[in-house]
Parts: C-alpha cells; sequence; structure tokens
C-alpha cells in the first residue's frame, strides 16, 4: 500500500494526509490543494487509510478515526 | 482461450468511455476513476529493463511538467510485477539521474492490457504493444496511438494532441495537418448550404466554404 506500511503505520505521504484532516471533515480536493499531493494519490490514499482503519469516510469526505487520532498522537512525540 | 481471443479482438475504440479497473501501481491501488476531472495519459511497454522503454520513460518523464501545466496526469503499465518495476525505476535514476515521477500499473494478470488491446498477439503474446491512450476529464477516451515494440513514441507528437485537443474543447474547431498552438484554426464546416454561403462573408481565410481558418 503506498499511505500505509505493511505493519499499519501511515508512510510519510499518508501521515500528511491524517494531517490534513486534523481540523475536521475534508473533501479528497480540499486535501490535495492542503498536501500538495496529486489528485488521483490522494484520492486512492484517503481509501487506504479508511480500509486500514485510520480515517472515516463520511459521504463525499474524510476525518480521522479515534485510531488516527491516536496514530498521529503517538507519531508526533 | 477462447475467452482471451474474443478479450484481444474487442479493443476500446475514440468516442467511448474508457474502461473502467483498479490496478495495483508503484504509487499504490489505483482506480480510473481516481483520475476524474484530469486528462489521463494511459500508456504501455513492453517490459521493464529494455533499452527503448528506457529512453521512452526519460522522455515521459522531461515531458511531465509540460503535461502537468495542462492538467494532463501520467499512468505506465507492462505486464511486469510492482518489483520488478520499482527496481527498474530506481535503476534509471541510478544510471541516469532521471527519477520517474508518475505511477506504473504492474499488470500481471493482464487484466487491463486485455481490456484496453494492448496485448497485439502478431507482435507478441506476452508483451504489450507500445499504445498510447489520451483520456479527457470525463474518462471517454479521445485519442489512441500504437507503435511496435521496435519503435519508441514521439513526445511532441503527444505534446501536440493534447494542446490540440484542449484547443478543439474551449473553441469548438478543428485543427489542421501539423497544427501548433500558435497556427490558425479550422472552422467546423457549414451543413446546409444557407451557412454555406453564409460562411464567405464572414471574414475567415477561405479556400472554399468548406475548408475556412481563423486565427484564436
Amino acid at each position: 500500500m503506498a499511505c500505509v506500511s505493511p505493519d499499519g503505520k501511515p508512510t510519510e505521504s499518508g501521515t500528511k494526509m491524517l494531517r490534513a484532516l486534523q481540523a475536521g471533515l475534508k473533501s479528497p480536493e480540499e486535501v490535495a490543494q492542503e498536501t500538495g499531493l496529486p489528485l488521483f494519490r490522494v484520492r486512492s490514499g484517503l481509501r487506504e487509510l479508511t480500509q486500514a482503519g485510520l480515517a472515516d469516510q463520511s459521504g463525499e469526505k474524510y476525518k480521522l478515526s479515534p485510531k488516527g487520532i491516536e496514530m498521529l498522537g503517538t507519531s508526533s512525540t | 482461450m477462447e475467452e482471451i481471443k474474443e478479450q484481444i479482438r474487442q479493443m476500446p475504440r475514440i468516442g467511448e468511455p474508457a474502461p473502467a479497473f483498479e490496478a495495483v501501481t508503484t504509487h499504490g491501488m489505483l482506480k480510473l476513476e481516481d483520475f476524474k476531472g484530469s486528462w489521463l495519459i494511459l500508456f504501455s511497454h513492453p517490459a521493464d529493463f529494455t533499452p527503448v522503454c528506457t529512453t521512452e520513460f526519460i522522455a515521459f518523464t522531461e515531458i511531465y511538467p509540460e503535461l502537468q501545466k495542462r492538467g494532463v496526469e501520467l499512468l505506465g503499465l507492462s505486464v511486469d510485477s510492482v518489483s520488478s518495476h520499482i527496481a527498474w525505476v530506481r535503476n534509471v535514476e541510478e544510471k541516469t539521474k532521471v527519477k520517474i515521477p508518475f505511477p506504473i500499473i504492474a499488470d500481471l494478470n493482464k487484466e487491463v492490457s486485455l481490456a484496453y488491446g494492448m496485448i497485439h498477439p502478431g507482435q507478441s503474446k506476452t508483451e504489450t504493444v507500445r499504445c498510447v491512450f489520451i483520456i479527457d476529464p470525463n474518462q471517454k477516451i479521445r485519442t489512441i496511438l500504437y507503435y511496435p515494440l521496435t519503435t519508441g513514441r514521439n513526445m511532441d507528437e503527444i505534446l501536440r494532441i493534447v494542446d490540440a485537443l484542449q484547443t478543439t474543447d474551449k473553441n469548438a474547431v478543428a485543427t489542421p495537418a501539423n497544427w501548433r498552438p500558435g497556427d490558425k484554426v479550422v472552422v467546423p464546416p457549414p451543413n446546409t448550404q444557407e451557412m454555406a454561403e453564409e460562411r464567405l462573408k464572414q471574414g475567415y481565410e477561405c479556400v472554399d466554404w468548406y475548408l475556412c481558418k481563423k486565427k484564436l
């Protein structure tokens, strides 16, 4: 997976996307604008982060899951 | 076997929706729909670690910034594993200092190759020929190019086609032979006798009623 390593931790680009979701619900377009990543990478990355339980999808938008919040907390310390 | 033969016979056509796919790539799992809203150039190459393909990947990387300015993404494909793609991309960077920035599909099960008619058994039963599919933001196929295994693609022509497609979409015109951005464009021919007569009075540069050009 491109955004989640085999050990379940987000990669650099995955972490960028998760950080972009810290402020709340965002669309892939908003995450792409904020991270500077191409939109196609963000769309597939958010799908992977959701499958890994690090993000939750709500309609067309995404937000951090409790596991994602915990992961970001761990990686920033 | 019959099913594969049938799939090989099914070739996508210009104007049709691009066949949907979900594929393993060097940038993770990608779906065609991930590219919605952008132009996409999906291109196949015969195999990793081969000379002509290496020159093409370097050339595609060189035009990538120009493509991005035009809202175009690149997506490569061959019937190789993702490990092979990664090793080749790393080797190209090590030997030539060129980093391939776009994803490459690892189409080991030939799912995408068959859907797009990229395998031409007369050339090779196992490798994809050099195909270029230009797909618009609505995911419709707008151009198809096929090159044989022995001929590397012309990047100027690929950029020229993108410019021509975007110009015709924006201005409802057509582009003449050897057109380049800045050249005069062709005004669509009239459909009725009345329109043909009016056409000659509209101030275009006309050879006759059916061939008129204008500056954009």
